[in-house]
């Protein structure tokens, strides 16, 4: 059961890999945060996964098995891509109208109340929308699909923080509402930290964490010690990130869960999304990828490249 | 879809409705006013005397010119339609983003673009077939009275028929591909006028006089209204230079400027008459070749269907790109 599974997946642009070796197994029913710095590749998984890129080399499918832009798997999947791209000369009544004849399931009922919730008036023109009535719109024309999977590109990066807090507050509700899966990509960290149950680290084209957030968490922890003798435990732990200050240093280390040992003299601190990710993005050698049997077990594998 | 197409591209088509209207007025206004003016000749009787073939030439000296020019001026209107109707239809969505909206809905990418293509193509060939049957209606006094031109002619044929509504057809259709491939509007805009352009020359020039093998005549005086491809002056089987022509022709002092234009010079005989006939009773035969105003419909279907395919294929090769090509 899984909402996307990727093996080997990789698309070239000229010279240029934007994505390479790309494996991944999401199960269904997560919200997906897909983080990763500019250029890592995130816009390109995405556009992979709903049929707007074909792969050069891999494969990827969809809800469960289906190849990605196929008519079946479009069926299930509603994208809402980055900068909410919407015909400007259109009202609000037309895109719903052009969505739902463009569509086989389209809840007109379910749009039309949640725009009337939304203050956001039919007859307007999408072009004279605000930012974040525009990003709204497009995310109700996609949710009134009733997708098994929604993907969201970079949907907050335009919208001011209120807007941004409705955007998610609309996904959240909608998940809540009927469970669908939810895969976004987005630079705001701490929005994800509130809504993101499952992370995706992308590095310079290549997966470099993978897993469930809360495992994620639950084997990391930030040392904070004396600086002097941070170098010694950094060859004997497993340190994702140092920060050695004068008289202290923080390490971010991979534990192998709750009773791993403390070294004497510092302390353990449970870790942040943020922190973790942060870290991560600081040092791309660092890998955090789950092993082939990753259902079973909570435990993920470390791999170093 | 048809009515959000239409929703979506008011503009465009109000633009093409406007054009045409204008255009159409003009003939209808125009058209009246020669149909009034052509009763005359019509009722007059019996028709080959000098006095009728007196009222038909003053009366195409007031018209024909007007309706040439106005031709000339028409033959813009498929390369307007599939530049600024054809063009932007798939550049546009690619240019602005909204591509990442249509293409990711859930009938698919092809439903989207035949929705989108078809009813479009359908309206600009509709409109442009109607606006030529008008065009049709307005040049008929015109050859009734006798015009050299035949409907033949390359200023004329593809105004009439099928033409103009197969010409337009495959305007847009280029565009449309021109758009798909280009990816942007200004650049897509060049590239059709340029590509239409390029077939309609090749077509006028080379393609349309082969349709049927063209007939040959010795005759002196050209077939009425037939399209001349080729005339040329033979002497003992062989072409006849200008200098060959003119050496004949130093006997009555006239000079040929063009193997079609003579000057007479002051020597020349009163009573010579038409230089053609001098040159063929000194054994010159001039050949033409031509294209006789019967073979008017068989090569409007000709072209109309070539078209027609060509633009069936541009408009299918286009939805196929759309739903297969990754953007």
């Amino acid at each position: 059961m899984s909402v996307i599974e990727s093996s080997g997946l990789g698309k070239r642009y000229g010279h240029n890999w934007a994505l390479r070796g790309c494996t991944l197994a999401i199960p269904r029913r997560h919200v997906v945060a897909l983080v990763g710095p500019n250029g890592a590749g995130k816009t390109t998984l995405l556009n992979l996964t709903v049929g707007l890129a074909a792969a050069t080399e891999g494969i990827v499918t969809v809800l469960d098995g289906q190849s990605a832009g196929s008519p079946t798997a479009l069926d299930g999947i509603a994208f809402v891509a980055q900068d909410t791209p919407l015909y400007k000369n259109l009202s609000g009544a037309d895109m719903l109208h052009m969505s739902r004849n463009l569509n086989r399931r389209f809840d007109d009922t379910y749009a039309r109340t949640r725009l009337r919730e939304l203050d956001i008036p039919l007859e307007r023109k999408a072009g004279a929308m605000s930012g974040g009535q525009q990003a709204q719109l497009a995310l109700t024309l996609a949710l009134a699909r009733h997708p098994e999977l929604l993907v969201l590109d970079e949907p907050m990066a335009m919208l001011d923080p209120l807007a941004r807090h409705d955007f998610m507050a609309t996904v959240m509700t909608a998940i809540a509402d009927s469970g669908v899966s939810v895969l976004l990509s987005s630079h705001v960290l701490a929005e994800l930290e509130r809504v993101a149950d499952y992370l995706v680290l992308l590095s310079d084209g290549s997966v470099q964490v993978s897993g469930e957030v809360d495992e994620l968490l639950a084997c990391h922890r930030v040392l904070t010690g004396p600086s002097a003798n941070a170098g010694v435990y950094a060859r004997q732990l497993n340190v994702v990130s140092a920060r050695s200050g004068e008289a202290q240093a923080h390490l971010l280390v991979r534990t192998d869960g709750v009773n791993a040992p403390v070294p004497y003299g510092w302390e353990a601190h449970p870790v942040s999304l943020e922190e973790l990710t942060l870290a991560y993005m600081r040092d791309p050698a660092a890998a955090a990828l789950p092993g082939p049997q990753r259902a079973a077990v909570a435990q993920p594998v470390v791999a170093r490249h | 879809m048809a009515w959000v197409t239409w929703r979506q591209h008011r503009l465009t088509l109000a633009g093409i409705a406007a054009l045409i209207g204008a255009a159409g007025l003009y003939l209808l206004i125009t058209g009246l006013q020669m149909r009034g003016a052509y009763s005359s000749v019509a009722a007059c009787q019996p028709a080959n005397s000098p006095l009728c073939q007196r009222a038909a030439g003053e009366f195409l000296d007031a018209y024909a010119p007007g309706a040439g020019w106005f031709l000339g001026l028409m033959q813009v209107i498929p390369a307007l339609i599939g530049a600024f109707a054809g063009a932007p239809l798939l550049a546009r969505e690619l240019e602005t983003g909204t591509f990442r909206y249509a293409w990711t809905q859930g009938f698919g990418r092809a439903r989207w673009a035949v929705a989108k293509l078809v009813p479009l193509a359908v309206a600009v060939t509709v409109s442009t077939g109607a606006f030529s049957a008008l065009i049709a209606w307005y040049l008929q006094p015109i050859f009734s009275a006798g015009d050299d031109k035949g409907p033949l002619d390359p200023t004329v044929f593809d105004m009439v028929g099928l033409a103009l509504a197969a010409w337009t057809l495959v305007a847009f259709a280029i565009g449309v591909l021109a758009g798909f491939l280009i990816r942007r509007v200004i650049p897509a805009v060049f590239a059709t006028l340029a590509v239409w352009s390029a077939l309609a020359v090749v077509t006028g020039f080379f393609l349309r006089g082969h349709y049927a093998a063209p007939l040959v005549t010795t005759s002196p005086s050209n077939p009425a209204q037939a399209w001349v491809l080729s005339q040329g002056w033979f002497h003992g089987g062989a072409p006849a230079s200008l200098d060959m022509i003119n050496n004949t022709l130093a006997r009555v002092d006239v000079r040929a400027v063009t193997p079609e234009l003579f000057q007479p010079g002051p020597a020349t005989p009163a009573n010579l008459g038409d230089p053609v006939n001098y040159l063929i009773q000194h054994g010159y035969t001039q050949l033409t070749t031509y294209q006789p105003v019967g073979r008017f419909w068989p090569f409007q279907l000709v072209e109309g269907g070539w078209l027609l395919a060509l633009s069936v294929l541009l408009i299918a090769t286009a939805v196929w790109l759309v739903s297969r090509r990754a953007a």
